[in-house]
């Protein structure tokens, strides 16, 4: 990003609503302008709650959030000039479309004729030019939902919000909105925080992702980063799936290792989170890094499996093996021209990288 | 080959769907069955009885049959003829010998007052007299004489007559059909209306002011505390209205409650104690107190099912606190509001204890007045187009508001 300050800046901020459980713990996060932030975690890990005290809907306990370097803890929401897209939309029920447009332009006091315009070209950008006059109950979700983001832009802020904003939709609506709102953001350069708790929207619109879990940012990285070096067990098991393994570090050489298994069989693997021998760990392995047949000799880690299940997927097939004692081991098989053909209760050899198996913590 | 649908014709498939339908309805209908005739035996007949007699009298026809029939041949000017005063003579022995000659004489006295004496008094001799009844009976009392009373008697004679509706209207009936003002000092009905028209307006308003602030509270408030504040509007609301009203008595009254602080923080001097009871500002404060929860609850339900996101929005898109309420919150309470305030306004308007109890001269209603009619003058019909009145004002003011705010607008929770 940018070599400028920061847009958004928390700064140990802490977060507690009952006065005994911090619902935030000591957050540092800075925004860069024109990023694409994402703060994803399970429900309850606190990034909802950094998303409003950003908007200024609920207070900090501690620290100072600064915007454009200014303080903004005693700045009322209203004068923050924040766009923000609510999980329901929150469009005005009593009013057109055109008239909640209208309502942030109508509040700064514009002209009529720069609000007809603006509103009118908020609209053409989500494509609903004709809708103006429509109730938001006479519009279908995704309509209502580009309303939304429409009216979070209309008035030109800066930084827009999104407090996850596509829940309500079905699945595919949800990936072409996903595409939408990815592609408005890289057209208008507008900063956006986004909060999710769907790993792949959180991948598919991000420009960088912050995990979010037990009130704490597990990791800060662009999506590939997340998913292919995840700093710890946590990010490992949130984002995307994953097979895990456990053992203990017997032998740490730089970035290499070994780990041994319960079972006694060596695994040669990245040291992410290791620093000694003795170090318990989990090990980490992407279910599309699993080679099934490998060509001796050519990835260090090569042991027998039985396949337990086959789940045909289209693109892919779900292969659950057990291997080293476990019996929940994910291979998937890509469904290309030349794929290994499995049948259940055969034993075959699968093998993997040692950069693909990444030794977390425990 | 074609389908079996295809061959169906319209007719057959309607016939068919019909008698699918049929069982259902029948269900329903017989769910409803009990409470229908409840409502029938105990509500509707009653009370369409009740309202009939509005317009409907036979006290004077049934006793007086052979002055009846002769009076309607009688074109209300000339002179009285001999056959009705030997009609007039007919019938009042036979009504002496029932007892009911006193219906008759009330009958008559409520169009000319004075002549309920002449009846009675008339009737006791009436067996003793002879022929020409032209002569003897105006013998009796010369007021027989005086063409008003036989008016007054053919008024009396019709069976079905605007003549009740007209005196709640503050209008006369006169014998010969003409509907003309009632004298001035006579028309209190009118006064009457406005002022129940009035007092259930700013009761109304009084509820408003009051509940709206109470019922935002209640919504927005943690569940646990607006559970408990809840209690508290409901409290009064489970409590007889005969104990509260009796309550803003001790409260008010000269010597009440409100007058001895008033006067021991030397605001009022002892010999000046304000009058707030026994007034229309006594039925104005007990009515608001009592009707309040009408206009809370409608309003508390309405209010919990606005998001607060919708103010955030509001707020996040630039709206200061005054805007985001006046422009987004409050116009999405007006369901409740408009529930609440017709709610409350059509139990005023009908409101009765609370006015007979504190209202004092000033501050009773119609209804007061229609109880009067009922229970103590005894004029059934009057009260009953009295009553007849208020339901169409109530009627015309509910079309009013459906097509100023929508009745489909209203959420009564």
């Amino acid at each position: 990003m940018s070599e400028n300050n920061p847009l958004v800046r928390f700064k140990n901020v802490q977060k507690s609503y009952d006065g005994k459980i911090l619902v935030v713990k000591d957050l540092n996060l800075d925004v860069e302008t024109g990023e694409f932030l994402t703060m994803l975690g399970p429900s309850g890990s606190g990034k909802t709650t950094c998303l409003m005290m950003l908007a200024g809907f609920e207070p900090a306990t501690h620290g100072e959030i600064y915007l454009n370097e200014r303080p903004i803890n005693n700045v009322p929401p209203h004068k923050r000039g924040i766009g923000m897209v609510f999980q329901n939309y929150a469009l005005f029920p009593h009013m057109t479309v055109a008239e909640n447009l209208a309502f942030p332009l109508e509040v700064r006091k514009m002209s009529k004729s720069e609000r007809e315009q603006r509103v009118k070209r908020a609209l053409d950008m989500v494509q609903l030019g004709e809708f103006g006059n429509r109730r938001p109950a006479q519009l279908s979700g995704g309509q209502q939902q580009r309303v939304a983001v429409a009216r979070a832009l209309v008035f030109d802020p800066e930084l827009v919000l999104m407090d996850e904003p596509l829940g309500a939709l079905d699945k595919n609506l949800r990936e072409q909105m996903q595409y939408e709102i990815k592609h408005i953001h890289e057209n208008l350069g507008v900063t956006v925080v986004y909060v999710t708790h769907d790993q792949s929207e959180a991948l598919t619109m991000s420009n960088r992702i912050a995990v979010f879990n037990d009130g704490v940012i597990q990791q800060l990285a662009p999506p590939d980063d997340l998913y292919e070096r995840p700093d710890n067990a946590f990010v490992a098991q949130f984002i995307g799936e994953n097979n895990k393994l456990r053992g203990s570090v017997a032998d740490i050489d730089g970035e290499y290792c070994v780990v041994q298994t319960t079972e006694g069989v060596p695994i040669y693997a990245m040291a992410v989170n290791v620093s000694q021998r003795g170090d318990e760990s989990t090990l980490s392995l992407r279910p599309e890094r699993v080679v099934v047949n490998p060509e001796p000799g050519s990835v260090p880690n090569i042991f027998d499996a039985e396949v337990l299940e086959l789940i045909y997927l289209g693109d892919h097939i779900r292969t659950r093996v057990a291997l080293l004692g476990r019996d929940d081991f994910i291979i998937k098989v890509p469904n290309s021209a030349d794929h290994a053909f499995l049948r259940e209760g055969e034993i075959v050899s699968v093998g993997w990288l040692q950069q693909d198996c990444r030794a977390l913590d425990a | 080959m074609t389908s079996t649908a295809d061959v169906i014709d319209d007719k057959l498939l309607q016939k068919r769907l019909d008698k699918a339908m049929f069982n259902r309805r029948l269900r329903a209908f017989l769910l409803v069955l009990p409470i229908l005739l409840f409502l029938l035996v105990v509500f509707i007949i009653p009370i369409g009885y009740f309202l009939f007699q509005g317009v409907y009298d036979k006290t004077f026809s049934s006793i007086m049959p052979q002055t009846t029939e002769i009076l309607s041949e009688w074109d209300a000017t000339s002179e009285p003829t001999e056959e009705m005063f030997a009609a007039l003579a007919v019938d009042m022995v036979v009504a002496r010998e029932n007892k009911t000659i006193g219906k008759v004489a009330t009958r008559v006295n409520r169009d000319l007052p004075g002549t309920r004496s002449l009846f009675t008094s008339t009737a006791r001799k009436v067996s003793k007299l002879e022929a020409p009844f032209k002569e003897s009976i105006p013998d009796v009392k010369d007021k027989w004489n005086d063409i008003e009373v036989w008016q007054a008697m053919k008024t009396a004679s019709r069976k079905f007559t605007p003549g009740y509706y007209a005196a709640a209207l503050d209008l006369k009936l006169k014998s010969d059909g003409s509907i003309v003002r009632q004298d001035e000092k006579r028309r209190i009905h009118m006064i009457l209306m406005k002022r129940t028209l009035q007092i259930s307006f700013l009761v109304t308003v009084f509820c408003l002011l009051l509940g709206y602030p109470i019922a935002y509270l209640l919504a927005t408030l943690p569940t646990k505390t607006s559970n408990l504040l809840l209690i508290l509007v409901l409290l009064p609301f489970w409590t007889s209205i005969l104990v509260r009203t009796t309550a803003w008595i001790a409260m008010l009254q000269a010597q009440g409650v409100v007058n001895d602080l008033l006067v021991f923080f030397g605001i009022t001097a002892d010999d000046a104690r304000f009058s707030l009871i026994y007034n229309k500002l006594g039925t104005l404060i007990a009515m608001t107190h009592i009707l309040l929860p009408f206009m809370i609850l409608p309003l508390y339900s309405v209010m919990k099912g606005i998001p607060p996101s919708y103010v955030r929005a509001a707020k996040s898109l630039g709206a200061t606190n005054w805007t985001a309420f006046w422009r987004i919150y409050a116009p999405q309470t007006i369901p409740g509001l408009g529930a609440g305030a017709i709610l409350v306004f059509i139990v005023a308007i009908g409101y009765y204890i609370t006015p007979a109890l504190v209202g004092g001269q000033e501050g009773t209603m119609i209804s007061n007045t229609i109880d009067g009619h009922m229970r103590q003058s005894l004029n059934w019909n009057l009260a009953a187009a009295l009553a007849g009145v208020l339901m169409i004002v109530v009627l015309f003011l509910y079309w009013l508001y459906d097509r100023i705010v929508g009745i489909d607008n209203m959420k009564l929770g």
